[in-house]
């Protein structure tokens, strides 16, 4: 991997902020783009632009083309079965509203469980509640060990027959553990429970194979690897897809309409309502193209390395606490620095041209248990490098010297 | 007593002398290691205020003339951040601080360079300090 050629096709790497050279390093909130995701949305608004699935003319077919081709891409990503499995939404979000809305309402009722993790980000903790809220259902948490590892021994006893989901992150936003999805998803198939995983963070760091992990829904954001914002899709197993009842409803999701009755359309687009976002979809596409031909094994490997060099460096300064250092982990670290807030530490750390992220991460509950305020979190792509590291590094040496 | 305008116009010139943020920063964390400390027992719920990234409880006190402002935050920025605001209002009358422009902040920097999150806290801070203004204004008039 020639990392002064990768990092050149991410044109805003080389961009300066407060007259330093850019170290971005909040690739966990949302990833950069390489120029081919941008010219490809260029190319899409200058060539192509024109509703999908609807129109005879040239343009609409070619357009309804890429977009169904973006379909095949994320299919051959992830390892699903079939095209049709993936519906596209906006991201990681609105996948998870989707199956609340639609399989939640359609098979949750009063009394039943919910299960999800202690590690969950607000977007697969929110729709559950008002999902439980709305029919008297009741929302568990699995707790994890102090090192951000899933507990699943606890797990394995609140899987008890009441349970109908198991809603569960691939990998923790705030302190990087990589859930065992697979024998979490074998575990609950054993009892009848589903399976829903947030893929959000996972996407852009390992191989994921949905058919492999077993998983009957897996979600996440095109914008977490390497594509435009706005796009992010939804994997369900074709049964439970067609099991469900639409989500939305408007045109593309119709196979007929008369004012007495409407005929749905099959898969995908039950669940496709309006006009989809044909752009951005196409710009996912690419971005998965542009990781597939790096290599995601490749990626993991040299982030893998960035992690192993970051924590060694921060494991040498005494003031600082890791968050989180599971086994199996991701390349994001979480810290905080002995007595100093995390915000005036973020505040310091951005005059060097640092990005990272302070706070909660939307991840409040997880904050609550852990006790702390919140927590510095630098998240690391494969086009970071180990002198931007060291630059943290020095960022952590002037915060300390200021507030201590 | 000096006016909230001498203080205000004070504290821009002392930030006038900063070239470069990391300076006006280091200046910020004296100031706010250097905040009077709040009682413990005004460290209460109904004192917090919203939207700061960082925890800031800013609690006054009317004499029957004017408002005095005490604040704490866990975070050392903020609270150098409210001691630039306490310098500017603590002392004065609630008419005197309702009719007091916010611009001192403006011509610091502080409104560009704090992000909106952050900025957010140092506008809820404002919004608080005038809001109490307004209490104290009511209660005076009505007694
Ligand atoms: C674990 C996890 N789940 C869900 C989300 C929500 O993703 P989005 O905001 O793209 O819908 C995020 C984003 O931060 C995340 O990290």
């Amino acid at each position: 991997m020639n990392i002064e050629e990768i990092r050149a096709d991410f044109p805003i790497l080389s961009r300066s902020v407060h007259n330093k050279p850019l170290v971005y390093f909040d690739n966990a909130a949302t990833t950069q783009k390489p120029q081919v995701v941008i010219d490809a949305l260029v190319d899409y608004y200058t060539n192509l632009n024109s509703n999908v699935h609807r129109g005879v003319h040239y343009l609409s077919q070619q357009a309804t083309m890429a977009f169904e081709e973006a379909r095949v891409k994320i299919r051959d990503f992830i390892h699903a079965r079939y095209s049709h499995e993936i519906i596209f939404t906006r991201g990681c979000t609105e996948s998870i509203n989707l199956v609340a809305g639609s399989w939640g309402r359609a098979n949750i009722r009063e009394g039943d469980e919910i299960v999800i993790s202690a590690l969950e980000h607000h977007s697969n903790i929110v729709p559950w509640q008002m999902l439980c809220e709305e029919k008297g259902a009741k929302l568990k948490v699995c707790p994890i060990h102090e090192d951000g590892s899933l507990n699943m021994e606890a797990l394995a006893e609140l899987l008890t027959n009441r349970v109908r989901l198991i809603a569960i992150t691939h990998i923790s936003n705030t302190m990087g553990s990589i859930n065992p999805v697979k024998e979490i998803t074998r575990m609950a198939h054993e009892k009848g429970i589903m399976v829903l995983v947030d893929g959000a963070q996972a996407l852009s760091h390992m191989k994921v194979d949905v058919q492999d992990i077993g998983c009957d829904f897996y979600t996440f954001s095109g914008h977490k690897v390497y594509a435009p914002m706005g796009i992010g899709g939804l994997y369900g197993r074709e049964d439970v897809l067609n099991a469900m009842p639409p989500y939305q409803g408007g045109g593309e999701m119709i196979k007929s309409v008369t004012f007495e009755k409407t005929i749905y359309n099959e898969l995908p687009f039950k669940f496709e309502a309006g006009t989809p976002n044909v752009g951005d979809a196409i710009g996912f596409g690419v971005a998965l193209d542009y990781v597939s031909n790096i290599g995601i094994e490749q990626i993991a490997a040299r982030e893998h390395e960035l992690l192993t060099y970051a924590t060694e460096r921060f494991k040498s300064d005494p003031l600082i606490r890791i968050i989180g250092d599971a086994p199996d982990k991701a390349s994001l670290i979480s810290f905080v620095i002995d007595k100093i807030h995390p915000y005036d530490a973020g505040t310091i750390i951005d005059q060097f041209g640092i990005a990272v992220r302070t706070g909660t991460h939307c991840t409040q509950p997880l904050m609550d248990s852990l006790g702390i305020q919140g927590t510095i979190r630098a998240s690391f792509a494969f086009y970071n490098t180990r002198e931007e590291i060291d630059r943290l590094m020095e960022a952590i040496g002037k915060v300390e010297e200021l507030f201590l | 007593m000096i006016k909230i305008e001498e203080s205000t116009s004070a504290i821009v010139s002392e930030f006038d002398v900063f070239d470069d943020w990391m300076d006006k920063y280091n200046y910020l964390i004296e100031l706010g290691k250097s905040l009077p400390l709040i009682d413990d027992k005004y460290k209460t719920e109904n004192n917090l205020i919203e939207g700061c990234q960082s925890r800031v409880w800013l609690h006054a006190e009317f004499d029957g003339t004017n408002i005095h402002f005490t604040a704490d935050s866990d975070a050392v920025i903020t609270k150098g951040i409210a001691n630039l605001l306490i310098r500017a209002y603590s002392g004065h009358t609630p008419q005197e601080i309702l009719d007091s422009s916010t611009e001192f902040l403006n011509e610091i920097g502080l409104t560009q360079h704090l992000s909106p999150t952050r900025s957010n806290g140092l506008l809820s801070m404002i919004k608080q300090v005038k809001m109490y203004a307004l209490a104290f204004k009511t209660k005076q008039g009505m007694s």
